[in-house]
């Protein structure tokens, strides 16, 4: 249960003079949903460009399951099973659910596992088969995650890096989105997740750290971090 | 929708022909195989017939519709399957015809020896500019493939070995099974099988894998990425294969004319190319070619009009664009 499976060490990233990581050290085991918390511009977003190489490093290395890939390419990257679903969900909304979904096994070359895949997504996403000749602008926010999300899941990752699922949902389409997260992670997939919304973040987290301007400045299991007074009055409004 | 409120259907049916109107009219009526293919075959057999009653004037239209037909559905897997900006895509076509005039002219090529240079050239002139500049996002490739453009325009000009300003004249007629290749009529069928060819190849490349890598790219390139795809890679494809089209198009164009210079490859005609892809409908087959077309018929037909034909010209741009800003015959209704 506790292999490292990503492993970040005094990771440094530069956009041309601004300092956003300050020397992040982090570990994921697998199995795991780990959440990074913070406020807006800590860093978290690029926190996981760094890791999925959308964004170079300036300093330090990020490890993914015994292997330096600090320096490789995203496709690469992809190809290892560690995927990032960008914030603001990213998907193609000219094209229909089921093109988008193409696009997540587009390193795959196989027909039948491909189309076993997105039986999956569909059975995962009842919605998303009922909506698959639609084109994706015409999902309402939560259907979107879930495509982004689906669309992640054709790579059947490893390690899926989500970047503010819950970004401008309703709560109840939040809660919907949480007890995916949950069932991916029980399905195997490890899970590393960025959220403002950090009441949701730490139910489901196993452990949490809070970054601040660029720096780690408090780790602890999820039960903890919940109990922990300043992270309740920082971020859980209270 | 509609059906559901039959007072909005009358209402559709009484719109005037707008050209939006027509093309949906086009979409519905083409959405069915047998018509489609009946007309498809109907354009074929009439572009086949036409050389027996027109005149040599007609033919010689024709012709350089077929060519423009050609360079415009090279350009299209740039602009239109990749989103790529290019407006220097007249240096590829200068590439081949000098290419094919040069091997001729001086080293004494047989004209179909020097095709397989053409697209040699055009796919290092295509990586020579695409490696470095594709990480570019799209204004600023815009830019490089404009300079890119004019440079190798006046390279053309300024060298010995491509015949400086006046160029390359009594490039030679091309044999074809022993047959010399020299009258307008011939050159109008070695075009349209050139059309043939390259609509099918723009066919099978549309519908292939790197199709649609293209087409990720092309709605968003940073998902696209972070979803595998080499975007840098499959973007240096699209202009290589844009380059070869364009290279193979400026030989036949070279036997044709028998005469280039860098006159031919002004930065208006890349302008005037792009301009037929944008009209026509990016990333449609269809549309680039009756954008290819109106680009080349609308002048003629207009010539009485003298001067001011370039003016209509560009005041019904502007109307096409106002009312159709996806194109004429664009890849989706919207």
């Amino acid at each position: 249960m506790s292999d490292v499976i990503l492993r970040l060490q005094n990771l440094e990233t530069h956009y041309g003079k601004i300092h956003a990581l300050r020397g992040i050290n982090l570990i994921v085991n697998e199995g795991q949903i780990v959440t990074i918390l913070g406020s807006n511009g800590a860093g978290k977003s690029t926190a996981l460009k760094t890791i999925s190489g959308l964004v170079q490093a300036s300093a330090g290395t990020v490890e993914f399951m015994g292997q330096d890939i600090t320096k490789e390419l995203p496709h690469n990257i992809v190809e290892t099973g560690l995927i990032h679903v960008p914030e603001g969900r990213r998907i193609f909304r000219d094209l229909t659910v089921q093109e988008n979904l193409d696009l997540g096994a587009y390193t795959l070359n196989d027909d039948v596992e491909r189309r076993k895949r997105m039986h999956h997504v569909f059975d995962m996403f009842p919605i998303l088969k009922e909506r698959r000749k639609q084109d994706g602008g015409t999902l309402s926010g939560g259907e979107q995650q879930m495509l982004a999300i689906g669309r992640a899941m054709m790579v059947e990752p490893k390690l899926l890096l989500l970047d503010e699922p819950s970004m401008g949902l309703a709560p109840i389409i939040v809660q919907e989105i949480m007890k995916i997260i949950r069932t991916l992670n029980k399905e195997g997939t490890t899970i590393l997740l960025v959220e403002q919304n950090a009441k949701m973040a730490l139910k489901l987290a196993d452990y949490g750290y809070v970054l601040e301007t660029g720096e780690l400045v408090m780790e602890g299991y999820g039960t903890e971090l919940k109990e922990d007074e300043s992270i309740v009055k920082a971020y859980l409004g209270a | 929708m509609s059906a559901e409120n039959p007072k909005v259907m009358e209402k559709e049916i009484q719109k005037p022909l707008s050209p939006g109107r027509f093309t949906d009219m086009l979409y519905e009526l083409l959405g069915n195989k047998r018509i489609r293919y009946s007309v498809y075959a109907a354009l074929v057999i009439t572009a086949l017939v036409i050389p027996s009653f027109a005149d040599n004037y007609v033919l010689e239209v024709f012709t350089n519709a077929y060519f423009y037909i050609i360079l415009c559905l090279g350009l299209n897997i740039v602009v239109g399957y990749a989103g790529l900006l290019d407006l220097g895509y007249a240096a590829f076509f200068a590439v081949g015809a000098y290419t094919t005039g040069i091997l001729t002219s001086q080293f004494g090529f047989n004209f179909w020896l020097t095709i397989p240079f053409s697209i040699l050239f055009s796919v290092i002139a295509g990586v020579i500019i695409g490696g470095p500049t594709l990480r570019l996002r799209s204004d600023y490739l815009a830019i490089v493939t404009l300079g890119f453009g004019e440079i190798t325009r006046i390279a053309a000009r300024n060298l010995e070995i491509t015949g400086g300003a006046s160029g390359l004249i009594g490039i030679d007629r091309p044999m074809l099974f022993g047959m010399r290749l020299y009258q307008i009529h011939h050159f109008y069928f070695l075009f349209f099988v050139l059309v043939i060819l390259a609509i099918f190849i723009s066919h099978r490349l549309y519908n292939s894998r790197l199709g649609r890598a293209w087409e990720y790219i092309r709605e968003d390139e940073d998902a696209a990425e972070a979803m595998g795809i080499d975007r840098v890679r499959y973007k240096l494809y699209a202009y290589v294969m844009g380059a070869v089209f364009g290279g193979v198009a400026g030989s036949f164009f070279a036997v044709k004319m028998t005469a280039i210079s860098p006159q031919t490859f002004l930065f208006t005609q890349s302008a005037m190319i792009l301009l037929a892809v944008v009209l026509g409908g990016m990333g449609k087959i269809q549309g680039v070619i009756v954008g290819a077309l109106l680009l080349v018929f609308f002048p003629e037909i207009f010539r009485g009009i003298g001067d001011m034909r370039m003016l209509v010209f560009g005041i019904v741009l502007l109307i096409i664009m106002v009312f159709r800003p996806q194109g004429i015959w664009p890849t989706r209704r919207s």
